[in-house]
């Protein structure tokens, strides 16, 4: 019972420590980012427009066809709202993990081994700059906008739903980055093709699944769990039918999608950093 | 000669020397394909013909867009900016070949490896997974031509880009500005055909076309005769005159470069 106390005690002062450390380390390359101001501007400025792009492709679509595979524009731009936030919130806080190749290459990540802070930490905080934040408000607009749009009863749990799916496309993204840097312990040159789960699942969401071929949809949904950031959830927002026919309570699994990966995840972190071995010359 | 198909001979070695990596990245590339093809499936479905295409032209559409993302770099970024950066340009200064000659050589033999290496997958990709349009061999000789002047195109602004780092001592802001002119007025986010009748217009005159619409226009067929000839001049006018800006520019640049260290 004591020890359980202390060991909790101890686990949760360890997760203030590494969001502390995080925050000091992200701190630091924010005020290096400072150094460069009219970049730093335009930087952020372009980073939104940039994310903005995706939405200008939206309404183009829409502008030559009132629904593209029987969705509407209001529809399709609250997927695109709930995934673009939820990928440029998880691109914010562990996005250059996709760095990790890099550093086994060039030797640099034994630099980050010594030191006293999780290497994951140092990895995710690398060039952490405030241009990047310009990303989120091109979603965050696009939600404002489209959610009073939308031609459905809101009820409590649909509001609720939304915040939700939020946070578990962040939860999975996150997972999602850690399991592709991990990738990269054993295979240096894999991060230019698990860019299409992170990246490519950030685009893919942004779209009905009723696009894509079933197949292609259970792929998405039960191997790389694409389908939980928002599509699953968006089904119950909107109160439609799943084209895959899978049960109701999948539209609500999100959450614990997220956590389990998340677990996964840190598996496999720490079974590449286990079996890293520097590169010899 | 001398020294410049050198230049790009030791760039075409040196851009294939990691091809798992690049292999790697065509795998993303055709991903972003198949996701692209299916949205503008379902747009032609709706739409059938729109802007003169068909939905045929409009899948092999997408996987072009993904084939010509490495040979045209629409992402943006030149090794040289790296060099500005750490005063290294110094160096290539005082070679005795012309800065612009000797980065375009670099360019044109980093364009011939991506070609092969990440431009031909996302087609056989499309190919496999889709019903897309090829050429007949005319078209393919023209298409050729057309990827040839994209490519001194893609150059010519790039290196434009790349100067701002003489004025600015980073290039990215400016870079990232530009990266959203280049992806949507390309043809990359979607096709200039499906854009509404002004926008359109105004795009097919800006040069970010010559780097993907023209080709890729070329490719489907979509323009012979007199067309193909405009559509050529007109990369190799924008080409030119960029090419010339970028002359008049490192002028410029040069006389105000300071590198520091001893």
């Amino acid at each position: 019972m004591v020890s359980g106390t202390v060991d909790g005690a101890g686990a949760s002062s360890r997760a203030v420590r590494a969001v502390s450390t995080y925050c000091l380390l992200a701190w630091t390359w924010i005020r290096a980012a400072a150094q460069y101001p009219v970049s730093i501007a335009l930087l952020a400025l372009g980073t939104m427009v940039t994310a903005g792009l995706d939405i200008i492709g939206i309404l183009v679509l829409f502008s030559r066809a009132p629904r593209i595979a029987g969705f509407t524009s209001s529809e399709v731009l609250l997927l695109y709202g709930t995934s673009a936030l939820s990928f440029a919130t998880s691109d914010i806080l562990l996005g250059t993990t996709e760095r990790l190749g890099e550093h086994v290459r060039e030797g640099t990540l034994d630099a980050l081994l010594v030191r006293p802070v999780s290497p994951l930490i140092q990895i995710a905080t690398e060039d952490f700059s405030p241009r990047r934040f310009g990303r989120l408000v091109p979603p965050a607009l696009v939600l404002a906008l489209a959610l009073p749009g939308l031609p459905i009863a809101w009820t409590p749990g649909r509001v609720a739903m939304v915040p939700v799916m939020v946070v578990s496309g962040v939860v999975i993204f996150g997972g999602l980055w850690v399991l592709c840097a991990a990738l990269q312990f054993v295979l240096l040159n894999s991060q230019g093709a698990t860019k299409a789960i992170t990246y490519g699942g950030a685009f893919l969401t942004q779209y009905p699944m009723t696009l894509f071929a079933r197949d292609f949809v259970r792929g998405v949904t039960f191997v790389v769990p694409l389908a939980f950031v928002n599509w699953a959830p968006a089904l119950y927002v909107l109160g439609r039918p799943d084209p895959l026919g899978l049960p109701g309570w999948t539209r609500f699994a999100s959450p614990v999608v997220g956590a389990a990966l998340c677990a996964v995840a840190a598996v496999a972190w720490r079974t590449g950093l286990r079996h890293y071995r520097s590169t010899g010359s | 000669m001398g020294v410049i198909p050198w230049a790009s001979w030791y760039a075409l070695r040196r851009y294939s020397a990691y091809p798992l990596g690049s292999m790697a990245e065509a795998v993303t590339n055709s991903f972003f394909g198949v996701v692209r093809a299916a949205i503008l499936l379902a747009l032609w479905h709706a739409r059938p013909g729109l802007g003169g295409y068909d939905a045929t032209d409009a899948v092999t559409f997408s996987f072009l867009t993904q084939s010509l993302i490495g040979p045209v770099q629409i992402f943006g970024g030149m090794e040289l900016a790296q060099r500005i950066r750490s005063g290294d340009v110094a160096i290539d200064l005082h070679r005795p070949v012309d800065l612009q000659a000797w980065w375009l050589a670099d360019d044109v033999g980093r364009a011939m490896s991506t070609l092969v290496l990440r431009g031909l997958p996302p087609m056989v990709v499309g190919a496999l997974l889709f019903t897309v349009r090829l050429p007949d061999p005319g078209e393919a000789a023209a298409f050729a031509v057309s990827v040839g002047l994209a490519v001194l195109l893609s150059f010519a602004l790039r290196y434009l880009v790349t100067l701002a780092m003489f004025w600015l001592h980073d290039e990215r802001g400016v870079q990232a500005v530009t990266l959203v002119l280049s992806l949507f007025f390309s043809g990359m986010i979607i096709p200039l055909v499906a854009f509404p009748e002004t926008l359109g217009d105004v795009a097919r005159a800006l040069p970010w076309s010559g780097l993907i619409q023209v080709p890729a226009d070329v490719f489907l067929g979509h323009r012979t005769g007199g067309a193909l000839l405009s559509g050529l001049a007109f990369q190799a006018a924008w080409a030119a005159g960029l090419l010339v800006a970028g002359r008049l520019l490192t002028r410029a640049a040069t006389r105000r470069l300071e590198a520091q260290g001893g």
